[in-house]
């Protein structure tokens, strides 16, 4: 009787905490912001714009790592734990052929790169990470479809494997004379015609056109995606899967054909994501753990399986990232301290609390 | 028949139980200092840690992947308190029992937070928030340099309670308070399953839409079953702080993470003993395969583990107890008792 009599005001009082932090936050970075490094956005637009571009552009990255993550939860209540290896091992591949077909060596000059020869380690990449994501479905979780969390197990037993054979392998392209460190940092290059700043015009603002072109991608993966689940029969097949396994394959699809497909598209969307962030800030042993958080986080905030909760996760979770990294006020004895995880856990347990499903997630 | 088989086999583990506990008891007579230091030592402390996670996957249908994060609170927290002088973190030179307590309570505290966070949430889900609860602290420690910062707090070991002493030139001490603590959470655990409390918790895991009707708080219970694990994995970080001296955000990282979901797998997911088991087989493992060279495929130990624990999950989800269990089914079959269906563990899924 009083749990329900209490239910109201409880529902009340959590909004009320919702949209107090949420306007705290807001009024903290736009008037007030004292003794952090920029100020507020009223004393400074010009940092306010790039830290809110950090966010976005970060954002299409996040979006093309966890919207594969989230696809193959969606359709086959997969937690692919081995996402971030799939990232790892993505990004050294792209590292490899890129070295390869430019024979530049290490670190090559942005002059240097073509725009195919960005494209060329990308497909390879992704292709070859499809096929591996083919194998693991394949041979590990078919078999056992409906056991979650013995397949949480399978994938994480997967991922400490293959990190410790990435270590053993990669990267192959060393500086002449050097040691080769397993897992050591290496990173793709962009094109050449990236390598600028735009102005764009807004309080004076010249922003890295990679950034952008990071952004473009991220929504480019967006509509494929969004084109390719409402508008094509696969697509179709692929959301009624989501909805109903059982029911979908009873009306004679090939429901394990659909899976193998989505598992494909999935596993390439996390070498895609490392081609990218790759260029963007290096791979090294590592990244797995941090790119499995990213995509946990995304789809735990967005809702699982739904790509609309896979943008607005990723949005929240770039913008959050990007502004704590600034925001904050910093003391000068303690130069270094960063909280910004805080406001991640923060943001996570805030969404949570009120809607354990994730934003987009429906209940159940 | 059925009776008679269950009763050797409660007769077998009970004999099993004693020879261990007496030889873990005369340890230090029997073995070199090596394994009495090294290996029995951190069998005992990890295992606590195991089965703080093994109660909750086993009594609440919660697999926590946080439970490292909570060890590495309660480490970090006992490292800032007792520590003085040059160290790093707070350094505030607290009295050592004064700081255990606080620590126990800390952590305890930011449990039943987490707990909270994610008692709405079962099963996969559960999984996927505390696995990153885990790598939240981790970086928590890593980028939050008062408290802790990159290279961790070292010197633990020189401010301990006198009945440790020093664990580097009086291991024993560190042995027999493991070993307690040891059997003290084990006792600890199976007394509060047997309790009313426990007993809604099993309700809650099998059925939570029915508990939930009949008044049982679901969320609340949850809560409060992390909370206590949160406890028990404490008293593990307490025991690893002295033990190790040192604690690091790396301790905690995400490989820790999933080595204790190793063990605790490894020892079987549903009963509580194969915690210690699990911890024992991993170090053993860990401590012995470390020079290893795996061939064909390249790589160090962790592949190694890695195919194991890949093994391991394929051919019996339910780790050694599990397999031990089912021999007894098995024996029980060939028996000739045909009555009933065999208490064989189904390799479904926990969740």
């Amino acid at each position: 009787m009083s749990s329900v009599a209490l239910q109201r005001p409880l529902r009340l009082a959590s909004r009320a905490l919702v949209f107090g932090a949420v306007a705290f936050v807001l009024g903290w970075v736009l008037f007030y912001a004292r003794s952090t490094n920029f100020g507020p956005f009223i004393h400074d637009q010009r940092n306010f714009t790039i830290t809110l571009l950090n966010g976005i552009t970060f954002a299409g990255l996040l979006f093309i790592v966890a919207s594969g993550f989230s696809l193959i939860f969606g359709l086959m209540r997969v937690v692919n734990m081995a996402h971030g290896s799939f990232y790892l091992l993505g990004g050294y591949i792209a590292y490899e052929v890129q070295q390869g077909m430019t024979g530049q060596g290490f670190a090559i000059p942005s002059t240097d790169v073509t725009t195919w020869e960005w494209v060329a380690p990308l497909l390879v990449a992704a292709a070859i990470i499809g096929v591996v994501g083919l194998i693991v479905q394949q041979v590990f979780l078919r078999w056992n479809q409906g056991q979650d969390l013995r397949q949480a197990l399978i994938t994480i037993a997967l991922s400490v494997i293959a990190a410790d054979q990435v270590v053993a392998h990669f990267p192959r392209h060393v500086p002449a004379g050097a040691l080769r460190f397993g897992g050591i940092a290496v990173s793709l290059t962009w094109p050449g015609w990236t390598d600028r700043f735009v102005n764009l015009h807004v309080f004076g603002v010249q922003y890295s056109l990679q950034r952008l072109v990071m952004l473009a991608l991220g929504v480019s993966v967006g509509i494929a995606l969004w084109v390719w689940l409402y508008r094509t029969r696969t697509g179709t097949i692929i959301r009624a899967g989501v909805d109903d396994r059982e029911m979908t394959s009873a009306l004679g699809v090939n429901i394990q054909r659909t899976f193998a497909i989505a598992f494909i598209v999935g596993s390439s969307l996390a070498a895609f994501g490392a081609v990218v962030g790759s260029s963007q800030a290096g791979v090294s042993s590592g990244v797995d753990g941090q790119w499995l958080l990213n995509s946990l986080v995304v789809v735990i905030i967005g809702g699982m399986g739904s790509i609309f909760g896979a943008v607005a996760g990723s949005l929240l979770y770039g913008l959050v990232f990007s502004f704590s990294a600034v925001y904050l006020p910093t003391t000068s004895d303690n130069c270094c301290a960063q909280y910004s995880i805080v406001f991640t856990f923060a943001l996570l347990a805030l969404v949570l609390a009120f809607r354990p499903q994730g934003l987009f997630g429906r209940a159940g | 028949m059925n009776l008679l088989a269950g009763g050797t086999k409660s007769v077998a583990e009970r004999s099993f139980a004693a020879a261990a506990l007496i030889l873990a008891l005369v340890g230090p007579l029997l073995f070199n200092e090596y394994w009495v230091s090294f290996i029995l030592t951190q069998t005992f402390l990890i295992g606590i840690a195991a089965a703080s996670l093994i109660f909750l996957s086993a009594y609440g249908g919660m697999v926590s992947l946080s439970q490292t994060a909570l060890f590495g609170i309660s480490a970090f927290a006992l490292g800032n308190m007792v520590t003085q002088g040059e160290a790093k973190g707070l350094h505030l030179g607290w009295n050592p029992w004064l700081s255990v307590v606080l620590a126990i309570l800390i952590t305890t505290a930011v449990g039943l937070l987490f707990g909270a966070i994610s008692s709405r949430s079962a099963g996969i889900y559960f999984l996927m928030i505390t696995l990153t609860y885990s790598v939240i602290g981790t970086y928590f420690f890593g980028q939050v340099t008062i408290v802790s910062g990159f290279s961790g707090i070292g010197g633990i070991d020189n401010y301990t309670p006198s009945i440790v002493g020093s664990p580097t030139t009086q291991p024993n001490r560190l042995y027999y308070v493991a070993l307690v603590v040891a059997i003290l959470a084990y006792i600890l655990i199976r007394y509060l399953v047997r309790t009313p409390f426990g007993l809604a918790l099993q309700g809650v895991r099998d059925e939570p839409v029915r508990m939930s009707s009949l008044g049982f708080n679901v969320a609340l219970h949850r809560t409060l079953a992390f909370g206590f694990a949160a406890f028990v994995a404490s008293l593990a970080g307490i025991l690893f702080a002295w033990w190790n001296g040192t604690v690091a955000p790396d301790t905690i990282g995400l490989q820790s993470t999933i080595d204790l979901l190793v063990i605790c797998v490894i020892g079987g997911l549903r009963r509580v003993e194969g915690a210690w088991l699990g911890a024992f087989a991993f170090i053993v493992i860990n401590n012995y395969v470390r020079d290893v060279s795996v061939p064909v495929l390249g790589g160090s130990f962790n592949t190694i583990i890695g195919l194991i624990f890949l093994v391991i999950v394929i051919v019996s989800p339910d780790g050694l107890m599990g397999i031990w269990d089912r021999l007894w089914s098995l024996g029980r079959r060939r028996g000739g008792s045909a009555t009933g269906p065999v208490a064989a563990t189904p390799s479904g899924s926990h969740g």
